[in-house]
């Protein structure tokens, strides 16, 4: 879409749009850039310039089974977590969208979580999970051991993602019930005409019309939990135990801070962004061509 | 519509009842363990009631973990990162939008891209160009063979650090350029007719009418920037004079599986302390914070 | 039979109440148009019969079951809505098909039910493309076959046609007609055209904020609206109507400059003197050099005659003219009125007088012809 109407100053258009570039220049092109050269070379060990290495630093990182853990944890709890928030959400903007009496309650209340910060969305998930005090840990008197984030990997896990799904619902519910508010009247009412039930609606009208919103959702959130990840993990596990929570992000940030190990932590930022792109990519080109309607 | 559901319409009720309870339990524990002393908050089961040391602990919290300061400190970086954005994100999209010019669909690409990569996946370089801001342009000036001394410029432990990197994305940017492209031709026209050049145009027209776009920006953007935690972690060593809110948690975090047993009470009071700035923004600006979230779309 | 029964059908949101106690009687097979400006109401009639809004008090039946408490499904009603509201994820076929699988009804038979319905309809051709790749006319007619194919006791249409362009919508408003002499399906047609509600209703029910203001057929409600409201809504240009002093003796109604409107005293035998409103149709105003002396302001073209738009005293008059003519703005002229054809409202009421004699002579169906071109 273009302006009929424009100004013709380029003066003034380069002035307004420099800082703009400037800062994503600096801030974004620069350091992608960088971190591509950092992957394929290696620092000097004496200082110096670096030495290009190819794929040696790629290599490393995939000949590592802990950077294939974190790999296999980052997308289980993206997968998962994205799944529980999405199903939850889509459920709770279909019945809110029946406008029964209050419904305007939870339209204001749902998306509550999403104000949060990821490290304290983890820390209240750390008390309420806590395997000895807090609320969770009342199984573990009914059934002592039974609940243990601290050593059990799986426990940990679970705990992780219920943290990143409750954040995320009430996000997801806002986009799911805009886009179902967005169905004109009048589809849902000729349904009705033509003889369907509430349920029958939702699954058959409903449902297949928002689609797009579901798969933008899905990006959004998959991209959300490798973001978010890291206040959840540092403040909950801090990897544990045993890496069953170590997510990439952690991971880059302990190979490259703690490590200071650069070009291994830029070769995973590379894969990572390439993963991430590459999502983004497959909404664009396939997803919302097929399902967009006119 | 007509519609006999006794059956459904109970379920939907009793679905969204738990559902609303099941979402906001967590605050409720998080309130109730703030409000109970030491020995209490760690019993099993815990008590679903709030006791009455909610103030006292919360002034514990504040003072030990240097709220006053680190409190401030949040405010600024959320209100600048909050009015930068703002300022840049419209000077830019009226720049592509309002001037026809050979590079703007370049411009608008370059911008575009930097949706897709979020800070977090790119930090060890973003750090290491916040540790020497200008070394990019002396880089650039070396290759040219120009050795132009460039002065050291570190953005670690600084508000500039805390800032400028967080604007460096095109979120509001987009709000700006679809806003401005539902602004009728005839508008820009009758504008021009009437005298004014482009800078009284966007002062005087295009901001006014943006009003309720800039409200659901500003809220967007406090709350996510005053939630922002692995960048401040990684460039704020100094922690007793740049620290943000969210950082302070990960003090109060227990330590390893072993030793004491954890404070959780002044934990959840300091949780309490670092959410209530932007659950309060979210509940008392919602329309817009409903409405930013909506149309950034990231 | 009746096939539908109004009684007292009442509609409030909250405290305002905008359909005001409708009563009807609708018999099997026929065509009612309800015709009324937006705003009036008679689109919420429309959906109250079809259960996508509750009935705040009264009654409504459909082939003697009161349908209050029913759900749309079960009134064995279909509705063409105004934007057509076609699912936009689903083909023609499926569109049309929808209700049939919603009932259970076999794929194989579903199919042979959907091209039976869309071969009269043209559609036959599009049945696998989605709504977005059809034009305004085919979109129309996939919601009427996705109404026709419930074979429904009823047909209801919310304003059908006024998202097609001028010819689409004479077209269309044929076939609706031709449909209607097909299956003989009882139908209630919302419009605010009152060409499309003339041209195609059996009855029409003319609805002003919330009232029905009258019930008839066309030539009915053209040649004796019943209130000032429905006399200046129905024909083109509406009735004239001017105020002043009704004299019973002499059979004159005094204007309010003085000059003597006469009209049939056979007909309106009893008349109270005093205010009143009379009016008459542009078709019964020629141009003479008797009658009510006035002023020419402008004239309208229609090619075939003119509208001469004329000031008497401070009222306006509309004649309607076949001879060429030559005014300028301001020029004299004088309106000659027939008698007979002169129709009495209560000036207070706006209600037709009562105590009419014998029903208007027939000789007006022929102005119905220029309505319907």
């Amino acid at each position: 879409m273009e302006k009929r109407a424009t100004f013709s100053n380029l003066w003034l258009a380069a002035a307004f749009i420099a800082p703009q570039m400037l800062l994503i220049f600096t801030f974004f092109y620069w350091p992608t850039g960088e971190a591509l050269y950092w992957a394929v070379s290696l620092e000097a060990p004496f200082g110096g310039s670096n030495e290009w290495v190819g794929w040696l630093n790629f290599q490393t990182v995939f000949s590592d089974p802990k950077y294939w853990d974190s790999v296999r944890v980052s997308l289980l709890f993206a997968l998962s977590s994205t799944a529980l928030s999405l199903g939850i959400a889509v459920l709770l903007a279909l019945f809110v969208d029946r406008r029964l009496a209050g419904h305007q309650v939870y339209k204001f209340t749902f998306f509550l979580p999403y104000a949060l910060a990821a490290p304290a969305v983890g820390l209240a998930f750390r008390f309420i999970f806590s395997p000895d005090a807090g609320f969770v840990s009342a199984v573990n008197r009914i059934w002592p051991g039974l609940w243990n984030p601290a050593f059990n990997g799986n426990d940990a896990f679970i705990m992780i993602v219920l943290a990143q799904a409750w954040m995320m619902v009430g996000y997801n519910f806002i986009f799911f019930l805009a886009a179902l508010q967005s169905i004109p009247r009048t589809v849902s009412e000729a349904g009705a005409m033509d003889g369907a039930g509430v349920l029958r609606r939702m699954w058959d009208i409903q449902l297949p019309l928002i689609t797009p919103t579901l798969f933008f959702l899905i990006v959004i959130n998959i991209t959300d939990s490798f973001v978010n990840s890291f206040g959840i993990v540092d403040i909950t596990t801090g990897g544990g135990p045993a890496r069953a929570t170590e997510v990439m992000v952690y991971k880059i940030y302990f190979d490259g801070f703690r490590g200071k190990d650069y070009s291994l932590a830029a070769a995973q930022s590379i894969v990572l962004m390439l993963l991430i792109i590459a999502l983004t990519f497959i909404q664009f080109r396939f997803i919302e061509r097929r399902v967009h309607y006119s | 519509m007509v519609e006999r559901n006794p059956i459904l319409d109970t379920f939907t009720h009793a679905l969204l009842i738990i559902s609303l309870i099941a979402l906001l339990i967590p605050f409720w524990i998080v309130f109730v363990a703030a409000s109970h002393d030491f020995h209490t908050v760690n019993q099993v089961p815990m008590p679903l009631w709030p006791g009455s040391h909610f103030f006292e602990n919360i002034s514990t919290a504040w003072v030990q973990g240097n709220f006053s300061r680190v409190m401030l400190n949040s405010m600024i970086v959320a209100v600048g990162v909050t009015g930068g954005k703002i300022l840049i994100a419209s000077l830019s999209a009226f720049s592509i939008v309002y001037f026809n010019y050979r590079l703007r669909t370049l411009m608008f690409w370059l911008i575009f891209i930097t949706l897709m990569l979020p800070l977090e996946v790119r930090i060890v370089p973003t750090y290491a160009v916040a540790a020497d801001v200008l070394r990019p342009y002396r880089e650039i000036l070396n290759l040219f063979g120009l050795s132009i001394g460039l002065p050291e410029w570190n953005m670690l432990n600084s508000y500039s650090g805390l800032i400028l990197p967080l604007i460096a994305t095109a979120t509001g940017t987009f709000l700006y350029r679809q806003f401005f492209l539902t602004v009728p031709d005839e508008l820009t026209e009758a504008a021009k007719m009437d005298g004014s050049g482009p800078i009284r145009f966007f002062l005087e027209v295009l901001l006014p009418l943006s009003k309720t776009n800039m409200a659901a920006l500003a809220t967007i953007m406090f709350v996510w920037s005053w939630n922002q935690y692995l960048w401040p972690l990684l460039i704020i060593t100094d922690q007793a004079h740049y620290a943000t809110a969210t950082m302070q948690l990960q003090k109060v975090v227990p330590g390893p599986v072993f030793g004491d047993p954890p404070i959780w009470n002044i934990a959840m009071a300091s949780n309490l302390i670092v959410l209530t700035p932007p659950v309060l923004v979210t509940i008392l600006l919602q329309r817009w914070f409903v409405r930013g979230l909506i149309s950034t779309d990231k | 039979m009746a096939e539908i029964v109004l009684r007292d059908v009442r509609k409030s949101y909250g405290k305002n109440e905008v359909v005001h106690g409708v009563n009807l009687d609708i018999a099997t097979g026929e065509f009612i148009v309800i015709l009324g400006p937006s705003g009036c109401g008679k689109s919420t009639l429309l959906r109250m019969v079809a259960g996508l809004e509750t009935i705040t008090a009264g009654e409504i039946e459909i082939g003697g079951k009161v349908v209050n408490q029913m759900e749309p499904r079960e009134r064995g009603c279909a509705m063409v809505f105004q934007n057509y509201a076609l699912y936009p994820h689903m083909t023609v076929a499926e569109n049309i098909g929808y209700s049939l699988k919603i009932a259970g009804v076999s794929k194989a038979k579903r199919r042979a039910r959907v091209e039976e319905v869309a071969g009269p309809l043209g559609l036959s051709e599009f049945l696998d493309r989605k709504p977005g790749q059809l034009s305004g006319g085919q979109r129309q007619r996939v919601a009427m076959g996705r109404a026709m194919i419930r074979e429904p006791r009823v047909f209801l249409y919310d304003e059908p046609l006024s998202n097609l362009d001028a010819r689409l919508r004479v077209a269309m408003r044929v076939e609706i007609r031709k449909l209607h002499q097909r299956l003989g399906t009882t139908t209630l047609f919302v419009t605010h055209d009152q060409v499309e509600a003339m041209t195609l209703a059996d009855r029409i029910v003319v609805m002003n904020k919330g009232v029905v203001e009258q019930v008839g057929a066309p030539s009915e409600i053209y040649n004796r609206p019943q209130s000032t409201y429905v006399a200046g809504f129905i024909g083109s240009p509406g009735l004239n109507m001017v105020s002043g002093t009704v004299d019973p003796a002499a059979g004159v109604v005094r204007l309010t400059d003085g000059q003597e409107l006469a009209y049939d005293r056979e007909r309106w035998p009893v008349v109270t003197p005093g205010p009143i409103t009379a009016g008459f149709r542009a078709e019964n105003v020629e141009l003479s050099n008797v009658g009510l002396k006035g002023s020419f302001d402008f004239a309208e073209e229609l090619g075939s005659a003119r509208l001469v738009h004329g000031t008497v005293g401070d009222q306006m008059v509309v004649a309607h003219v076949d001879g060429q003519l030559h005014f300028e703005p301001g020029d004299p002229i004088q309106f000659k009125i027939d008698p007979s054809e002169v129709h009495l409202f209560d000036a207070a009421s706006g209600r037709r007088l009562a105590g009419e004699r014998s029903p208007m002579p027939a000789r007006n169906e022929a102005a119905r012809g220029l309505v319907k071109a």
